[in-house]
């Protein structure tokens, strides 16, 4: 039992020596907790639109400028011809282009039905649907809202059926992306951390040579494991704690939740990832190595995590694969208490995962490692 | 057989059809100092792990302290010292530190750490430089560390992997004084090395060639079957025939 | 190495989406009319949804939405159909669980149109006697392939770290072994060594580069519509600007695992933000679209939309490829000064 306490000891020292990957853990995380939520943002503004109007005529004029007041979109330009508007496509200044053709008002008046040309830059597939959309919306609005549609319609007395919708969102009434974004953004800095850094220290020392000279003392496989997990799994945790405190100052972001809980469930976690971490340092042989491997894992569970996308719009295969990752899980445990306040018994499933992952990680990284080949 | 260090019987390693090492007998005696040696890839130092504990034999018997190599590992490692290659010390620790850290692994208390500590950093001199970085240490100073941290612990057998290598020849000697005063105090020193004049040093020698045990004997011997003035050409004689070019 | 774009493509590709669906939602049926019935219906029969329908009390909505497997709850009241019929307006709830803002939003517009559309056909009278018509033309990706966004994206990313980290590592493995002095005593000038270490790096990431190519047009159905020279000679030379990148992380630092934090979880954020490939950039604040113009991937990416997705020529990349240019020349000076100091 003694002998941990000269191994944490040893483990401590050396961390604390190696001045630059204590600001790597610290610094990094803090820096883009700080940086990413503001830069991030699913809003669709500022489409950018060409407008050909070949016809000048009241219509179209004030079609053009009900688009423009309409706050979703910027006119760029007004071009003379679809070919000029086009260009501001293939520059990437504009995003679609509208084109309203010769005698669009008199036609319409005279024929009842007139067509309106959008081309819309698709390769940006949201931001052309939600352009799209928005640009029908006003469009339909503008023609509904056309004084020779209004007399007709205000002819006609037939029991008009009017559903109203009242909504409300819950938990975060303003609808803040902030409030979703901020505690994924955590737990990715967090799972980045846990990840490398064990495998990195671990495989550091292989390439060093002074793991053989552990494995030749009597040291124990557990004593070993734990004097590394335990250092490290300190660290998560005040790395975490600080993330914490940057989503309190500079968004003022508090969790609803028990913070007892919240703290709980991220040791687990952390034990899982440190977990992964040794797991890939018993396989790797150099740091290079280490650290292709464990980022290819952690880009995965990044991605499919749910942190920028939604888990449930998956394909079944992919949600298949996303359940197997402990960052889905933690992902949103750590939602759901600081937004919404869940409980324990909300989250029990989540918890037996992560509770799987630390077992099943670290398990497998035990087993695996050996003192003698 | 508690008065025999080390005994070895038709130990073999094999990676796949490969023999690293071929069936090797020998046997090493209480307080002895022990030289193996052999060219680079003869497979002095995959024996020597298995020895300690590092590797698993294919095949054969071996004991080391009384226990045997198979399943009784970790008995073995607490009785051993090991000193490898590269010096395995953690460079970014201090010098009381990684004396420190060892001592407490193998099981010293600390008022025990502290007083042996401290008398050692003295015997070698290095009072004044006890706070300072392994890593900023010239190299001889490096080994004579290794060696020291190796046995601080005074185990019942040290294992030195070519200890003395790209050291200058008073550090060497300097270095061959302490494994004498060591071996002095009861501890088998079991020493791989390819420079032929430290093999005099030693009370007895093996030499491994291609993964067999070509010789065993003492120097003195060994050069009168050789018909050799020195243990240089007596390997040379052994060695030329070898197959097998690198570890 | 060859795993990670081989992935990558595929989840963004196939798994990644910011549509919604197989949202689970629950419908609190209050009145249980042939209306309410009609709106449900329509509702379940969207691909959008996954329904669970039972009449809940107002209290146990809060635990619903806080066990967190439900998006939202739909609540019909208890008069709905009559209060149509009768007085012809209704009401219909929606609560949200707003902890995920933009699906919360995007399940509010489905709803809401789903029930306007059932608005519409139910009692909708004329049509407008004067119509306009919207006539639309997708450029550039007729499949509506909703990937398309992301492919040059993920080549901007993989080929940024890739290299940078390699490149960097690789250096700075020979400092810390010591051979790094061997090679520069050697006849070699200083600039030949870096250059020899380069050169692997700069050929495996072209053929990285063919080999994430060749996955979007075999595997996402992609049309390359430019000029494959083109495209070459504008990822060679982004390549060799993330290589002039690796030297300078090289030089800052004597330890591999600093130099390999740097160059992966250090970079890894950044590229993916700053090009723009998963965000929009004119959401950002000004500064930092200012900043996005110092990272060399937001140009390449902009490189690789026009010349591969758009089939356009050089005349409308030169601006971005100028920029390219700069920077590498900029980052090889810098990191060879640099270089040369560190060895007095």
């Amino acid at each position: 039992m003694k002998r941990i306490s000269f191994i944490l000891q040893k483990e401590f020292r050396q961390i604390f020596r190696d001045k630059t990957i204590l600001v790597m853990m610290f610094a990094v995380p803090t820096i883009q907790l700080i940086i990413i939520p503001q830069a991030i943002n699913f809003d669709v503004k500022n489409i950018n639109i060409s407008v050909v109007d070949l016809d000048h005529s009241s219509f179209s004029q004030k079609l053009i400028s009900k688009i423009g007041s309409s706050g979703y979109f910027r006119i760029v330009s007004a071009d003379l011809s679809y070919r000029q508007a086009l260009k501001h496509i293939e520059k990437e200044e504009a995003d679609l282009v509208m084109e309203i053709p010769v005698g669009f008002e008199r036609n319409l008046v005279r024929e009842g039905a007139q067509k309106i040309g959008i081309s819309v830059d698709a390769i940006n597939g949201t931001k052309a649907t939600i352009g799209y959309a928005y640009l029908n919306s006003i469009i339909a609005e503008f023609n509904t809202g056309l004084d020779i549609n209004q007399v007709e319609l205000s002819g006609n007395h037939s029991m008009a059926g009017i559903i109203e919708i009242e909504y409300s969102n819950w938990f975060n009434p303003m609808a803040e992306y902030k409030y979703y974004i901020v505690p994924g953004v955590l737990v990715l800095l967090l799972t980045m951390i846990g990840g490398f850094i064990t495998a990195l220290n671990i495989v550091r020392e292989k390439e060093a040579g002074t793991i053989e000279q552990i494995n030749v003392t009597p040291i124990k496989k557990w004593e070993f494991i734990l004097g590394k997990l335990i250092p490290f799994w300190i660290i998560g945790m005040i790395v975490f704690s600080v993330g914490l405190i940057v989503c309190w100052l500079v968004y003022g972001i508090v969790s609803v939740g028990s913070m007892a809980l919240l703290y709980l469930i991220a040791a687990v976690y952390m034990i899982a990832l440190l977990g992964f971490g040794l797991l890939i340092s018993t396989f790797s042989d150099s740091q290079v190595q280490a650290m292709f491997v464990a980022f290819f894992f952690i880009m995965i569970f990044i991605l499919m995590s749910g942190l920028f996308t939604s888990v449930e719009s998956m394909p079944s295969w992919a949600r298949a694969i996303s359940n197997l990752t402990p960052t889905t899980h933690f992902m949103k445990i750590v939602r759901m208490i600081m937004m919404k306040g869940s409980g324990l018994t909300d989250l029990k499933i989540e918890l037996y995962y992560i509770i799987a992952f630390a077992f099943g990680l670290n398990g497998w990284a035990i087993w695996n490692y050996k003192k003698t080949s | 057989m508690e008065e025999k260090a080390i005994i070895c019987k038709d130990l073999t390693k094999q990676f796949g059809g490969f023999y690293a090492v071929n069936n090797i007998s020998f046997e090493v005696n209480r307080g002895e100092i022990f030289g193996f040696l052999g060219a680079n890839g003869a497979g002095k130092t995959t024996a020597m792990r298995i020895l300690c504990g590092l590797s698993f034999p294919t095949s054969g018997e071996a004991t080391v302290a009384g226990f045997n190599v198979y399943n009784q590992q970790e008995s073995i490692k607490k009785n051993i010292g090991y000193m490898s290659q590269k010096f395995s010390l953690y460079e970014n620790l201090s010098i009381m530190e990684n004396i420190e850290f060892f001592g407490g692994v193998y099981g010293l208390s600390r008022p025990e750490i502290k007083e042996r500590s401290n008398k050692l950093v003295e015997d070698l001199g290095l009072k004044k430089e006890a706070k300072k970085m392994v890593g900023g240490l010239p190299l001889g100073w490096k080994q004579k560390l290794a060696f020291s941290v190796a046995i601080f612990h005074r185990p019942k057998i040290v294992f030195l992997d070519e200890p003395t290598g790209g050291v200058d020849p008073v550090t060497r000697r300097q270095f061959w004084d302490m494994i004498y005063d060591a071996a002095a105090s009861g501890i088998t020193i079991f020493v791989t090395t390819h420079y032929m004049d430290e093999a005099e040093y030693c009370n007895r020698v093996s030499i491994m060639v291609d993964g067999r045990l070509e010789a065993l004997d003492t120097p003195g011997n060994l050069k009168k079957r050789f018909s050799s003035d020195s243990m240089d050409e007596v390997f040379y004689n052994l060695a030329r025939r070898a197959l097998r070019k690198d570890d | 190495m060859f795993g990670l774009p081989l992935v990558q493509i595929i989840l963004f590709g196939f798994a990644l989406t910011s549509e919604v669906k197989n949202a689970h939602i629950f419908i609190s049926d209050n009145a249980q009319d042939v209306q309410t019935t009609q709106i449900i219906q329509k509702i379940k029969s969207s691909s959008y949804f996954s329904v669970e329908e039972a009449v809940i009390g107002n209290k146990k909505i809060e635990s619903i939405l806080r066990r967190g497997n439900t998006r939202c709850v739909l609540i019909f009241p208890p008069n709905f159909g009559n209060d149509l019929l009768h007085t012809g307006k209704a009401q219909v709830q929606i609560i949200a669980d707003g902890s995920d803002p933009n699906t919360a939003k995007t399940i509010i517009n489905y709803l809401t149109s789903i029930i306007s559309e059932y608005q519409h056909q139910v009692y909708s009278t004329a049509s407008l006697p004067f119509q306009i018509i919207p006539e639309t033309r997708m450029l550039y990706n007729e499949e509506g392939n909703g990937s398309l966004n992301y492919i040059p994206g993920v080549m901007a990313l993989i080929l940024m770290i890739v290299c940078t980290a390699l490149t960097s590592v690789s250096i700075v493995k020979e400092k810390e072994l010591g051979t790094m002095e061997v090679l520069l005593v050697s006849p070699f000038k200083p600039v030949m060594v870096l250059i020899s270490k380069a050169v692997p790096y700069l050929l495996l990431s072209l053929v990285n580069f063919t080999f994430i190519l060749l996955l979007s047009v075999f595997v996402l159905d992609v049309e390359i519509k430019g000029n494959l020279s083109l495209l070459f000679f504008e990822s060679t030379l982004f390549i060799i600007t993330c290589l002039s990148f690796g030297l300078l992380i090289s030089n800052t630092t004597n330890s591999q695992q600093t130099a390999l934090l740097l160059s992966m979880m250090g970079m890894m954020l950044p590229t993916i933000i700053f090009t723009g490939f998963l965000f929009p950039l004119e959401n950002m604040p000004l500064i930092f679209r200012l900043i996005s113009n110092l990272v060399p991937a937001k140009w390449y990416f902009t490189i690789i939309k026009c010349v591969m997705l758009k089939g356009l020529g050089f005349q409308y990349v030169w601006k971005e490829t100028l920029v390219l240019i700069g920077m590498t020349i900029f980052l090889l000076t810098v990191s060879l000064k640099n270089f040369k100091i560190r060895l007095q």
